[in-house]
């Protein structure tokens, strides 16, 4: 909406700026097809993607390393103590899931708001998400360090000793609420690529490829009766997803909020975190965006116009994200309570201030980069910036955990928290984890939704008739 | 059973377009021309041709409600039943009966409830999976999921007629007319 107004400015003396297309000019139904569907049914993988995947790959063995020790020694070989129960699996389950809530944004808020754009970034922000949770659902239950044990107080099921979940702990409302995202991301996600399978189904050459694609896209022949339904269904799972998508971080920061630590109990938690969720997430669709649409020439299918509307997502939420900040520094010395001050004293001047200063540099100063055309225009910078925002966030949660846990009320009962290189281990295998699964579907399944970006071709406007 | 249905030759005629408009024209005109067993296939979703071939109001809607009920009734019982009844615990002093706490997970089971309901709604009645289907038989139909936009009338129309139907097709000015098989 706002950007067409940019492209021409009524009655202004004002040269309009072009902003380029959803897609570039020239494309038929045939060419999109032909060149999404052509990067998966091409026999020849680039070289380039068998260095990624290997490089991913050895971090996905990294992760089941760790994995597997974790599972015999206990959680004592991370650096969680006894002040810092949290630590590293929560940031980095903060972190995951931040980052998976792009996805849904794309996908159903504007698919609501009518936004044209979302159309060539939805399916691999989607698949962004699906891999997000999953990384990010593996670190609580890791942190159990017994998962089997956990699962009478995790799950409501009739167990031997007649125990149930404790449905009164925002703990146990998470579980529903990632569960649920994961849940209803895939199903979004899985009925978005059905008619794609049908293409990939009938452009394959080999069997195995037409069989596969065959089985997995049910059949789908394109039918008016079934898109009348699947279209039905597909916007009402995006207006289901869009108050989940909200709901999931609102309940994870409760995880914080409702408890009594300095620095976490906070009613701006909420807005604060679904907002640094989608400012992640962003930066991450354009981290995997910026080498997939180069890598694979997709840029007449993810314009700069995207990735000028990307950026400035996320200079918005990343301003709302600094308004938190700023908002919980003046609560600390507002409220008037020793402890909220000193937390807030603490984390500028304390053991920690240099992760504190260096999120605030990146999350409230070096956004501001965003604001300059030239900043937008500039892809690889753009590709660094969107890097930083990763590690950004990644401060904030870090901050906001450590920080709090390591001081709080009594300080006989201070210390300090230091990670251990199984910490980093198992965080490096878990973008290992999702990196692996973002190469395999970038090769195996259609990373750009063909059958939205026909709808998006001059061609699929109907003409007045002529007779 | 006495009565034999005759074998049907045909499962119907199908005609090949090559723009949405096209298809659009021709399922507006077979309509008016009487036909009512026919289906249009297209590689993208076409909204105006639920009005030419006169398609009803989905059912997808209602069954998501349902299922978004069932979830959120599901959700709370569950929250009531295992903390007011199966195993009452006191929790820093609120009631058995706390029901702003079973607020959250009632609604993730609500969102669960009408997602599930509607996926599995919308392919049941749109009766898929099946991997089979006569018009897949049609060589030009590969191109449906591409760039082709097809029509085809079904045999089971009460105005089907093998010769007269496939002319009436033909004057549509389609790129072809096919027979599709039973």
């Amino acid at each position: 909406m706002a950007d067409s107004m940019e492209d021409h400015l009524p009655g202004s003396s004002v040269p309009a700026r072009v902003m380029p297309e959803v897609i570039a000019p020239g494309h038929t139904f045939q060419s999109v097809t032909d060149k999404i569907s052509g990067i998966v049914l091409t026999k020849r993988t680039p070289i380039g993607w068998v260095l990624g995947f290997a490089v991913a790959f050895v971090f996905l063995m990294l992760m089941n390393a760790t994995i597997g020790y974790l599972l015999v020694t206990g959680i004592g070989i991370f650096g969680n103590n006894v002040p810092v129960g949290w630590a590293f699996p929560i940031i980095n389950f903060v972190w995951w899931i931040g980052i998976g809530h792009a996805g849904t944004l794309i996908s159903a808020i504007l698919l609501l708001f009518r936004q044209p754009w979302r159309t060539s970034i939805n399916r691999f922000a989607e698949a962004m998400t699906l891999f997000a949770v999953a990384c990010a659902a593996m670190f609580p239950l890791l942190h159990t360090g017994r998962p089997w044990l956990a699962a009478y107080w995790l799950f409501p099921y009739p167990n031997s000793m007649g125990l149930w979940p404790q449905f009164r702990s925002p703990l146990i409302w998470d579980v529903f609420a990632v569960s649920t995202y994961f849940t209803v991301s895939l199903l979004f996600w899985d009925t978005g690529l059905v008619p794609d399978l049908a293409t990939l189904r009938d452009r394959a050459q080999s069997r195995f490829a037409k069989v596969t694609y065959g089985v997995l896209s049910l059949g789908w022949r394109g039918s008016a009766r079934h898109w009348q339904r699947y279209e039905t269904a597909y916007l009402l799972l995006a207006g289901i997803s869009t108050p989940l998508v909200l709901s999931v971080h609102s309940i994870v920061s409760f995880d914080f909020a409702v408890s009594v630590i300095p620095g976490w109990h906070s009613t701006i938690f909420p807005p604060y975190f679904v907002a640094g969720a989608i400012y992640s997430g962003f930066a991450m669709v354009m981290t995997l965006a910026i080498p997939l649409r180069k890598f694979y020439g997709l840029e007449d299918f993810v314009t700069m116009r995207h990735i000028h509307n990307m950026t400035k997502i996320m200079l918005v939420t990343g301003m709302i994200v600094a308004y938190g900040y700023a908002n919980e520094a003046f609560f600390a010395w507002y409220s008037g309570n020793p402890y909220e001050g000193y937390m807030m004293y603490n984390r500028m001047t304390g053991p920690y201030a240099v992760y504190y200063w260096s999120l605030i540099s990146i999350n409230a100063v070096m956004i501001q980069l965003f604001w300059f055309r030239r900043v937008r225009d500039n892809i690889a910078l753009l590709f660094v910036l969107s890097l930083l925002v990763n590690v950004g966030m990644w401060l904030e949660r870090f901050i906001i955990i450590i920080t709090s846990l390591s001081r709080d009320f009594l300080p006989s009962s201070w210390d300090m928290f230091h990670p251990t290189s199984w910490d980093f281990a198992l965080f490096a295998g878990t973008i290992g984890l999702f990196l692996s699964l973002f190469f395999l579907f970038v090769r195996l399944l259609p990373a750009i939704a063909m059958f939205e970006m026909r709808t998006i071709v001059p061609e699929a406007k109907l003409q007045a008739e002529h007779h | 059973m006495a009565h034999v249905e005759p074998v049907p030759t045909l499962y119907g005629l199908m005609a090949e377009f090559e723009t949405p408009t096209a298809l659009v024209s021709a399922a507006t005109k077979a309509r008016l021309e009487g036909y009512r067993h026919m289906d249009a296939y297209s590689p993208i979703p076409i909204e105006e041709l639920n009005e030419a071939l006169g398609l009803g109001r989905t059912k997808v809607p209602l069954i998501t409600l349902i299922g978004g009920i069932l979830g959120g009734i599901g959700g709370y019982t569950l929250e009531y039943w295992s903390q007011a009844i199966a195993y009452p615990m006191n929790v820093g002093g609120r009631p058995y009966h706390s029901w702003p706490h079973f607020i959250p997970v009632t609604f993730e089971t609500t969102v669960l409830g009408a997602a599930l309901a509607c996926f599995v709604g919308m392919w049941m009645l749109n009766k898929l999976p099946m991997p089979y289907h006569p018009v897949f038989d049609v060589e030009a139909f590969t191109r449906a999921s591409r760039d082709r936009f097809f029509l085809c009338i079904e045999s089971t129309d009460p105005r089907f007629d093998r010769h007269s139907t496939s002319k009436f097709l033909e004057s549509l000015h389609p790129v072809g007319v096919s027979d599709v098989a039973p």
